[in-house]
C-alpha cells in the first residue's frame, strides 16, 4: 500500500473539514494495519451504541482512517463481556472500547474481575448529562417544589423510573435520596426511551433521563425539566421549546439539590500498547470532534463536550471510580 | 381527508426512480439478512447507516426500512426449509412450515408465508396511515401491569394445546423459564444461577436455544433417519404460487384475527415475537381441524406470519411518535433518525411532514416490491432442498455456528448451541414438546420483569392487575382463555352425557324392528 | 408415533433402551430443578414487602421442574416392565447420528484454534468426502467457496467479525 497516497487522502479529507492542528507529524506515524474493532459494552440502540455508530459513520464518510472501523456489541453481563474482551487483548492495537458508567458499576456490583486500570485510557469523548424530569401536568414547577414534596411524603411514596439496576440512574436516585433524607421507589426499565414514556404516561413521578431520551417529550409539552446534575448549565442557548433552551435549565446544586453526576463517554484500549498507537486514536478522535456533524450531534443530544487525554483523563477516571465506590457502598450495591 | 393528501404527496416523494432503486437494494439485502441467522436486521441497518449519510434523510430511511421489510420476509425462508428460524418472530412459522416442507410443500408454505406477511404489513400500514394520532396516545396507557397482562395473555392463548404428555409439557416449559432466569436480574441487579461463571452472566439468548434445539437437533434426527431431506421432490416452479393463492382466501378469518392481534401487539408495543405465538395459538384454538396443526397445516403458517408482520410494521408507530423501539433493528433505525437530526416524537408528524409521509408511502411500495421479489425467488429456495444432504448438512452446521456466535460475539454460545442440539434430539425423540420451552424462554424474562415492576409500583399488591379497565379486561380475557380448555372439555363432557342420555332414551326404540 | 408400538420389531435389532433414556432424562430434569431451587433460596425466594424477591419465581420454576421430573420418572418406573422391549435408538441408527455429532463437536473446537473459516472448509470438505464420496474437484470447490463467500459477506461486506485463526492473521486480518 502506498502510505503517501493515503496520507494525501487523509490530508485532503482533513483540509475539507478544516482541521489543521490535528495533522499527523511528517514522519511515518503508526496506523492500523487491519480493521479496527470498536467494542460497545452495551446492546444495540443505546447511547453508547449510537455514539459508536456515529463515529463509525463519520470515519467512513470523511475517510479518516485507511482501515474500516467495525462496531461490535458485547453487552453480556452488563457489559462485562466487552470489557473482559479488551482486557484479554493485551497489546492488540486494533481494538478500542467506548465506555458508559458500567465501566465502574459492573465490576463493583457483580464482582467481575476487571478495572479500568486493566485498560489504556485514550480520551474522554464527551460527558452525558442527566436531567431531573417530571410530568408537565404535575404540580412541581421547580426543583424546590419536588424536593419539598419528597420530604413531606411517605418513604417510598414517590416513584423514580430509571434504566437498569445498580447503574447510573439508580446511583443518582440513591444520591438524591441521601440528600433529601427520604426513600423513593426505584423502578428499573430496560431502555431510556421506555423510561421517558413511563413518565409521560404518569406511571411514575420522575426520571433522570439523558437529554436525548426525553427531548421529544419535552418539546411536545409532556415533560418538564427541573434541573441538570452537572456543575454548570448546559452550554446550548438555542431554543428547544417555545420558551426554553438547554441552557435555561438550572444546575441541581443551584436549585437547592446538591447532587452532581455526569456519565463518561470515553475511549479505552487494551493494555500494553505503545504511546504511538494511543496517539493515533487521540488524533483520530480529535478529527472527529472537529467535524460540523459532531457539533450538530452533540448539540442535539446536549452533551457536555469536555475533551481530556493523558494524565488529566486518568485522574478524572480515578476520581469518578472512587465516587461510584462510595455511593454504591452506601446504597449496599457492592458485590459481596 | 388531509391524510390522503399527505399520503399522495408522500408517494410523490417516494416514487422517484432513485428511491425505487434504493427500495430494491434494501429489500434484497433484507431478504439476505433474514435468511442468514448470523445477520440480524440490526447488522444490516447498522452497516448501511454510514453509507446513507450522503443521501437525503428520506431516501436513506426508505432504504433502511426496506431492509427491515426484507428481513421480515426472509426470516420465514430458513424456518420453512431447515427448521432454523432466522429471526425470533419466525419460530412459530416452523411449527407448520417445516412439516409442510417435509411433505414436499415447501413452495406452498413459502408462498403462504410471504403472502400473509404482505397482508399483515399492508393492513398495519393502513392503520398507521389513518389512525396514527389516535393510536399513538394509546401506548402511553401501558405501564408495567399492562405489559404483564399482555404477556400473560400470550401464554394463556398458547398453552393448553399440547398433544404431548402433560408432565413433559410442564417440564419443558419450566426449563424455558429456568433458562430465562439465568444471568443478571434486571430488577435487582443480582446474579442468578451463574455459580461464579462469567460466561453465564449474559444468560441464554433464545436464538441460541432455538438454533440448537430446532436446527441442529433436526439435522441429528435426519441423520438417524437416513442421509436425505424429506420433501426434496417438491414442485419448483412458479405455478405453485398461483395454486397456493387459490387456497388462501379460505383463511380470511384467521388473517383478519392475526392482523388485529399483530397491530395491537405492535402498537402497545408487545412486539412481533409474542404476536406470532399468540396468533398461532388463537388460530389453532379457533380452527375446525386443530389436530392437523403442527403437522403441516397451512393455516399454521398464515397466522404467525400475518401477525408478525402486522406487529413489526405497526411497531414503527410507537417508534416514530414516542421514541420506543420495538426491536434491536428498530433501535438502530431510531439511532439513524437521531444522527440525521430527526427527533422521533409527537412533533415529528408535524415538523417533518415530508419525511414521515414519504416513509409511510415507502411502506406501501416497499411491501409490494418486496412481495414481488420474494415470490419470484420461491422456486430457487425450494430447489435448495434438492442439494444432497451430505453437502448441505455441514453447511447448515456452519451457518448455525455463525448464527450462534453473532448473537453475543461469543464462542461460549456456539458450545451451548451444540448442547441445545443434543438436548433437542433427545427431547424430540422422547416427545417433550419444544414450543413451550421456547415460548417460556422468550417471554419468561419479560413477564417476570413486568410483574416485579408492577409490584414495585403498587407496593406489593397484586390488585394492581385489576386496577383499571384496560389491564383488568386483558387479564380477564387471559383467564378466560386459560380456562377455555377446561370449559370446553366440561361442555364436551356435558354434551356427551346429554347425548348418551338421549341415546339411552332412544335405544329401546332403536331396538325395535 | 408411539415408541412402544415400534419397540417389538426393533428389539430384535438391539439399541439404546427407551426406559433407561427416559429415566435418566427425567432424573437430569430433577437435578436441574434441585440446582435452580438451591440457587434461588440462596438469593432469597420470599415475597418481600415490595413484591417477590429475585429468587421467588425461579424457586417456583425449580420446584415445578423437580416435581415434573419426578412425575415422569415415576411414570417410567410404573411401566418399567412394559417398556422393556422399547428401543430409543437402534445401534445402527445411532452410528450416523454420532457421525454427525462428533465432527460437529470437533468443528466447534477447531473454530477456537484455527478460526471459523479454515475450520468450515475442512469440516465441509471432510464430510463431503466421508459421507458423500464426492470427487475431489467438487469437494474442493464447495469447501473453498462456502468459507470464501462467508468471509466476503461477513468480514468485508457487513463488517461482522467472526473468530479468526493464524491463517487470517497471516493474511493481515
Amino acid at each position: 500500500m502506498d502510505r503517501n497516497a493515503n496520507r494525501r487522502a487523509a490530508l485532503a479529507a482533513a483540509l475539507a473539514v478544516g482541521v489543521f492542528a490535528a495533522q499527523p507529524a511528517a514522519h511515518a506515524a503508526w496506523e492500523p494495519t487491519k480493521p479496527v474493532e470498536f467494542v460497545v459494552p452495551a446492546g444495540t440502540g443505546g447511547g453508547a451504541d449510537q455514539m459508536a455508530r456515529f463515529v463509525q459513520g463519520m470515519v467512513a464518510k470523511h475517510n479518516l482512517m485507511k482501515q474500516p472501523l467495525i462496531v461490535v456489541n458485547k453487552s453480556g453481563g452488563a457489559g462485562a463481556e466487552g470489557f473482559l474482551e479488551v482486557k484479554g487483548a493485551r497489546g492488540d492495537p486494533h481494538k478500542i472500547i467506548i465506555t458508559l458508567s458500567n465501566l465502574f458499576t459492573t465490576p463493583l456490583a457483580t464482582g467481575v474481575p476487571f478495572n479500568w486500570k486493566d485498560l489504556t485510557p485514550v480520551a474522554m469523548l464527551a460527558l452525558d448529562e442527566f436531567v431531573l424530569w417530571v410530568n408537565a401536568e404535575s404540580p412541581y414547577k421547580t426543583t424546590a417544589d419536588y424536593v419539598n414534596a419528597l420530604r413531606a411524603g411517605n418513604p417510598g411514596q414517590y416513584k423514580m423510573a430509571g434504566t437498569g439496576s445498580k447503574q447510573e440512574d439508580q446511583i443518582i436516585t440513591v444520591a438524591l435520596e441521601k440528600f433529601v433524607g427520604k426513600k423513593m421507589t426505584y423502578v428499573p426499565f430496560k431502555g431510556g426511551g421506555d423510561v421517558a414514556v413511563q413518565l409521560v404516561g404518569k406511571h411514575v413521578d420522575s426520571t433522570v433521563n439523558n437529554p436525548i431520551e426525553a427531548i421529544a417529550h419535552w418539546r411536545s409539552g409532556a415533560l418538564r425539566p427541573l434541573c441538570v446534575f452537572d456543575s454548570q448549565p448546559m452550554p446550548y442557548p438555542a431554543k428547544v421549546t417555545a420558551t426554553m433552551s438547554w441552557q435555561d435549565i438550572p444546575t441541581c446544586k443551584s436549585a437547592g439539590l446538591d447532587v452532581e453526576y455526569v456519565m463518561l463517554r470515553g475511549i479505552f484500549m487494551a493494555s500494553g500498547v505503545s504511546q504511538e498507537q494511543v496517539d493515533f486514536y487521540i488524533d483520530l478522535f480529535k478529527k472527529v470532534r472537529a467535524l460540523p456533524e459532531w457539533k450538530k450531534y452533540t448539540e442535539d443530544a446536549a452533551f457536555n463536550t469536555t475533551f481530556m487525554t493523558g494524565r488529566e483523563y486518568v485522574d478524572w477516571v480515578a476520581k469518578t471510580e472512587n465516587r461510584h465506590r462510595e455511593l454504591m457502598q452506601e446504597a449496599g450495591f457492592l458485590a459481596k | 381527508m388531509e391524510d390522503i393528501g399527505n399520503l399522495m404527496q408522500g408517494f410523490a416523494v417516494a416514487l422517484t426512480w432513485q428511491n425505487l432503486l434504493f427500495m430494491l437494494v434494501g429489500i434484497l439485502l433484507g431478504v439476505l439478512i433474514g435468511v442468514l441467522p448470523g445477520l440480524g436486521g440490526a447488522n444490516g441497518v447498522a452497516i448501511l447507516l454510514p453509507l446513507t449519510f450522503t443521501m437525503s434523510p428520506t431516501s436513506a430511511i426508505i432504504m433502511l426500512s426496506c431492509i427491515y421489510w426484507g428481513a421480515l420476509f426472509g426470516g420465514a425462508i430458513t424456518s420453512i426449509l431447515f427448521n432454523i428460524p432466522g429471526e425470533p418472530w419466525s419460530v412459530a412459522t416452523t411449527f407448520d412450515g417445516y412439516p409442510m416442507a417435509q411433505q414436499g410443500r415447501a413452495g406452498e408454505a413459502m408462498t403462504a408465508a410471504f403472502t400473509s406477511s404482505f397482508v399483515g404489513a399492508f393492513i398495519a400500514v393502513l392503520v398507521i396511515t389513518f389512525l396514527a394520532p389516535l393510536v399513538a396516545r394509546f401506548a402511553l396507557k401501558f405501564g408495567p401491569p399492562e405489559y404483564f397482562a399482555v404477556q400473560f395473555l400470550t401464554f394463556c392463548s398458547f398453552i393448553g394445546m399440547s398433544r404431548e404428555p402433560a408432565a413433559k409439557t410442564i417440564a419443558s416449559m419450566m426449563i424455558g423459564f429456568a433458562l430465562a432466569a439465568v444471568g443478571l436480574d434486571i430488577v435487582t441487579g443480582q446474579l442468578r444461577m451463574t455459580f461464579g461463571h462469567m460466561q453465564l452472566l449474559q444468560g441464554f439468548d433464545f436464538l441460541i436455544a432455538v438454533i440448537g434445539l430446532f436446527g441442529l437437533g433436526e439435522i441429528l434426527i435426519t441423520m438417524e433417519e437416513g442421509l436425505a431431506f424429506k420433501g426434496a421432490k417438491g414442485k419448483i416452479n412458479l405455478k405453485v404460487v398461483l395454486e397456493t393463492w387459490k387456497k388462501l382466501p379460505r383463511f380470511w378469518m384467521t388473517s383478519l384475527r392475526s392482523c388485529l392481534i399483530g397491530c395491537w401487539m405492535g402498537i402497545t408495543p408487545g412486539g412481533a415475537t409474542p404476536a406470532s405465538f399468540m396468533s398461532y395459538g388463537m388460530a389453532r384454538r379457533m380452527s375446525k381441524d386443530r389436530d392437523t396443526f403442527g403437522k403441516g397445516n397451512i393455516e399454521g403458517v398464515v397466522a404467525p406470519e400475518t401477525a408478525a408482520h402486522a406487529a413489526g410494521t405497526s411497531a414503527l408507530l410507537p417508534m416514530l411518535t414516542l421514541g420506543i423501539p420495538g426491536s434491536p433493528t428498530a433501535a438502530v433505525l431510531l439511532g439513524g433518525l437521531l444522527i440525521w437530526g430527526l427527533q422521533p416524537g409527537p412533533l415529528l408528524f408535524v415538523e417533518k411532514k415530508e419525511f414521515v409521509w414519504g416513509l409511510i408511502a415507502s411502506m406501501y411500495l416497499g411491501n409490494i416490491v418486496g412481495l414481488l421479489i420474494v415470490l419470484t425467488t420461491v422456486p430457487w429456495w425450494a430447489a435448495i432442498l434438492r442439494i444432497p444432504f451430505s453437502i448441505i448438512a455441514p453447511v447448515i452446521v456452519v451457518i448455525c455456528a455463525i448464527g450462534a456466535y453473532t448473537v453475543h460475539n461469543n464462542m461460549f454460545d456456539v458450545v451451548m448451541m451444540v448442547v441445545f442440539g443434543i438436548v433437542g434430539y433427545f427431547f424430540k425423540k422422547l416427545r417433550y414438546p419444544l414450543a413451550p420451552l421456547v415460548l417460556a424462554l422468550v417471554l419468561g424474562d419479560m413477564a417476570e420483569t413486568a410483574f416485579r415492576q408492577s409490584m414495585l409500583l403498587s407496593g406489593g399488591s397484586v390488585t394492581v392487575f385489576w386496577s383499571n379497565g384496560l389491564v383488568g379486561s386483558i387479564m380477564g380475557l387471559a383467564l378466560v382463555l386459560l380456562c377455555w380448555p377446561l370449559v370446553s372439555a366440561g361442555l364436551g363432557a356435558w354434551r356427551g352425557r346429554l347425548r348418551a342420555a338421549e341415546l339411552a332414551a332412544e335405544s329401546p326404540r332403536a331396538g325395535e324392528p | 408415533m408411539d415408541q412402544e408400538a415400534q419397540g417389538g420389531a426393533a428389539a430384535t435389532r438391539g439399541g439404546l433402551s427407551t426406559r433407561w433414556v427416559e429415566l435418566i432424562v427425567a432424573l437430569l430434569i430433577c437435578l436441574g430443578g434441585a440446582i435452580v431451587v438451591f440457587d434461588s433460596v440462596r438469593i432469597g425466594a420470599k415475597w418481600a414487602s415490595d413484591g417477590p424477591e429475585s429468587g421467588y419465581f425461579p424457586f417456583l420454576t425449580g420446584a415445578c421442574l423437580l416435581l415434573s421430573g419426578a412425575w415422569i420418572a415415576g411414570a417410567v418406573l410404573v411401566r418399567w416392565k412394559r417398556l422393556a422391549s422399547s428401543v430409543f435408538v437402534e445401534w445402527t441408527a445411532l452410528k450416523p447420528v454420532l457421525e454427525m455429532l462428533l465432527p460437529t463437536i470437533a468443528f466447534v473446537v477447531a473454530i477456537k484454534l484455527i478460526g471459523i473459516y479454515v475450520a468450515s472448509a475442512i469440516f465441509i470438505g471432510a464430510f463431503m468426502v466421508w459421507k458423500g464420496r464426492y470427487r475431489w474437484p467438487l469437494t474442493v470447490s464447495v469447501s473453498l467457496c462456502v468459507p470464501v463467500a462467508m468471509f466476503l459477506l461477513f468480514e468485508v461486506w457487513f463488517l461482522v467479525p467472526l473468530p479468526k485463526g493464524p491463517l487470517e492473521n497471516m493474511l493481515g486480518y
